[in-house]
């Protein structure tokens, strides 16, 4: 029931003593837009990380070669290897659980200096050897023509696919890029696709400044003969990458006559491995988030109790004139409780807005100012949370409000009239 | 209206046990007009409280309007106070946030009447009191009498059975008090039991009818001018 009465009552115990009222509201307000600030900037980094990762498959790992640290079979210690076509078959045939296999090479030059030549545009890239499977590992956006395709791979087709800073450098701003001709390294390629980075910030930057080319084509041109460069592959839905890693490194090593307890040998990243912990990290965030946050809101819910306390020991007087005049237990406690709601949810509502608006503003800040924070990115907050904050909130209030409500009625009417 | 029987009521404070009321036999009939009379310590002002069901009772028996107040739930006593009571005090007890309307009209917001409603019938009691250009003045704008006449006004609101009066004049001049006890008195004549605590010898002449407290129990009464000991 709203009631002009009740409301004008608990507008006038507050107005009463605005200092007070001020500072205990302040309590809340505070802890609310704590919260929503640091459960924004939690999701403002965990997104500003995730989109650092774009679409990449998280059930990936990644395998490289290095220096043997076991002697073995008559080889010594600190021999160098390289992958070979070989391997690629074996890994194939050999490890069922595989998903996607992506050998992959780097061509040489990739050093700064220029590498690609069109007519009198040059630039820096880096050059990339694929398969078309390397495209379902670490996803780009292929904004025209097409990835690299399996005929590709088995003619040696000269054709390469190029990021979107690429086409900026090599092309004028109206030209099509398609079915143009690129010199890299001294050999004309044909452009098949170009593509855009589903990353952000400066991974983005760098992404799009890659050159794919079939990684047969890679292979011949920069005389890798059956050289692997190494190697990125996901497992199966259901099947951790973990499973996979191993076997492969098995493989491998056979294949490379490398000691079984060989450790350092294969290098490997556990992408895997390393997102579970990421997300680890992320969810012990936001625990810690809410932990200090409800901590902080409800210290201004007792700050709150105590001051509706202090009300209460104030207006025992009041009280009893009202129950003399046949204001009932239940009566007080609402009025009580009312007042204490009233002030949590003004104070929470302010925070809540100005939390999300300040959250609003450095949004608008970074987007504006179109910087490629690395860190922190479209800081945001659910709406849902927003609404069992102020779920809470209210629940805070009537909390507030209930010691000091029972106190008021446990006194006797009459002792209340009799307190000057 | 009113039948108390035996009543006895002490207090407590630490060890000392303080026996206030002592076994105390008072009938009121519905339309007296009655004042209560004591020293301090006699035990009158623990009679109204017991008789306006703020304060309780050790023994004996207390019937308002033909049922037993005894082990009341506060829900219950706040019922019968807000029914078939009205109080008046010495120091008005007005709640000074209000205005002199919301004041008067305050008992039927416990009664649950629409705000509307409730402050129209409430004007209606101003007027009679003759305050009806001050309805809208706060407590700290009026006179004492003023006051008081809200406060009467606030207690006949919800047409009591009853009117429990505190010392009424206690706080006013004698001019004023004379114009309360005539209020007193027109009231009275709509039916209304007045019960008045006062230990002014004039206000108490007034009445219909004088209860002389002394050490708990009742020590003489006289009706109008005829002299009645107990």
């Amino acid at each position: 029931m709203i009631d002009v009465d009740k409301w004008k009552e608990i507008i006038n115990t507050l107005k009463s003593n605005k200092v007070r009222t001020f500072f205990t509201a302040f309590g809340v307000f505070w802890g609310i837009f704590m919260l929503i600030i640091m459960l924004g900037s939690g999701n403002g980094l965990q997104n500003a990380i995730y989109q650092n990762m774009g679409d990449f498959a998280t059930n990936s790992c990644f395998m490289w070669t290095q220096q043997t640290s076991v002697a073995y079979k008559g080889f010594p210690r600190g021999r160098s290897y390289r992958f070979n076509n070989g391997d690629t078959k074996a890994l194939l045939e050999k490890i069922p659980e595989l998903k996607d296999l992506s050998p992959r090479l780097q061509g040489r030059g990739g050093d700064g200096s220029n590498n690609a030549v069109r007519g009198r545009k040059t630039g820096a890239f880096t050059i990339f050897g694929d398969y078309p499977a390397w495209n379902r590992i670490d996803p780009i956006k292929i904004t025209s023509g097409r990835f690299i395709n399996e005929l590709d791979i088995k003619n040696n087709r000269k054709v390469v696919v190029i990021g979107k800073r690429v086409v900026e450098v090599l092309f004028e701003p109206e030209e099509n890029p398609l079915e143009q001709y690129i010199k890299i390294s001294g050999v004309y390629f044909k452009v098949v696709g170009v593509f855009k980075s589903k990353k952000g910030g400066q991974q983005a930057e760098r992404e799009e400044q890659n050159v794919h080319m079939p990684f047969t084509t890679l292979q011949r041109i920069y005389n890798f003969g059956e050289d692997v460069g190494w190697y990125a592959m996901t497992a199966s839905e259901e099947i951790p990458v973990g499973i996979v890693e191993e076997k492969a490194k098995e493989i491998l090593k056979r294949r490379h006559s490398i000691a079984p307890d060989d450790e350092r040998a294969v290098g490997g990243f556990n992408v895997s491995k390393e997102f579970k912990k990421m997300r680890g990290l992320f969810a012990g965030i936001n625990g810690l988030i809410w932990i200090v946050g409800i901590g902080t809101l409800l210290a201004g819910v007792i700050g709150v109790s105590n001051i509706m306390l202090v009300i209460v020991k104030e207006r025992t007087k009041e009280i009893g004139i009202q129950r003399a005049i046949g204001a009932t237990p239940a009566n007080i406690i609402l009025q009580i409780i009312n007042e204490a709601v009233f002030l949590t949810s003004i104070a929470g509502a302010i925070g809540l807005v100005c939390g999300f608006w300040l959250i609003e503003l450095i949004n608008f800040i970074l987007e504006s100012s179109n910087s490629s924070a690395e860190m922190f990115k479209n800081p945001e907050v659910d709406f849902s949370i927003a609404i069992s904050a102020l779920i809470i909130l209210i629940f805070a209030g009537i909390f507030a409000g209930l010691i000091p409500a029972k106190r008021a009625v446990s006194i006797k009417p009459i002792d209340a009239l009799r307190t000057e | 209206m009113i039948e108390l029987k035996r009543l006895h009521k002490s207090y407590i404070t630490g060890n000392n046990k303080l026996h206030v009321l002592k076994g105390l036999d008072l009938t009121i009939e519905q339309g007296e007009l009655v004042s209560i009379m004591g020293s301090s310590g006699s035990g009158k002002s623990t009679l109204l409280n017991i008789l306006g069901i703020l304060d309780s009772y050790d023994q004996g028996s207390y019937k308002l309007n033909g049922t037993l107040m005894s082990n009341l739930t506060e829900k219950k006593a706040a019922h019968y106070r807000n029914n078939l009571l009205g109080f008046v005090f010495q120091s008005f007890n007005l709640i000074s946030f209000k205005n002199a309307v919301e004041n008067v009209a305050l008992p039927l917001y416990y009664q649950g009447v629409s705000r509307k409603k409730r402050n129209k019938i409430a004007l209606d009691y101003l007027d009679k009191m003759g305050l009806k250009d001050w309805a809208e003045h706060m407590p700290s704008e009026l006179s004492g009498g003023q006051k008081q006449r809200v406060a009467i006004a606030r207690a006949m609101i919800s047409k009591p059975k009853v009117i429990l009066a505190d010392e009424p004049t206690g706080a006013l001049d004698s001019a004023t008090s004379i114009e309360v006890m005539e209020l007193f008195r027109e009231i009275n004549k709509d039916g209304i039991t007045m019960i008045i605590v006062t230990h002014e010898q004039d206000i108490s002449e007034k009445t219909d009818r004088i209860i002389h407290l002394k050490d708990g129990i009742i020590e003489f009464e006289h009706n109008t001018k005829k002299l009645v000991y107990v």
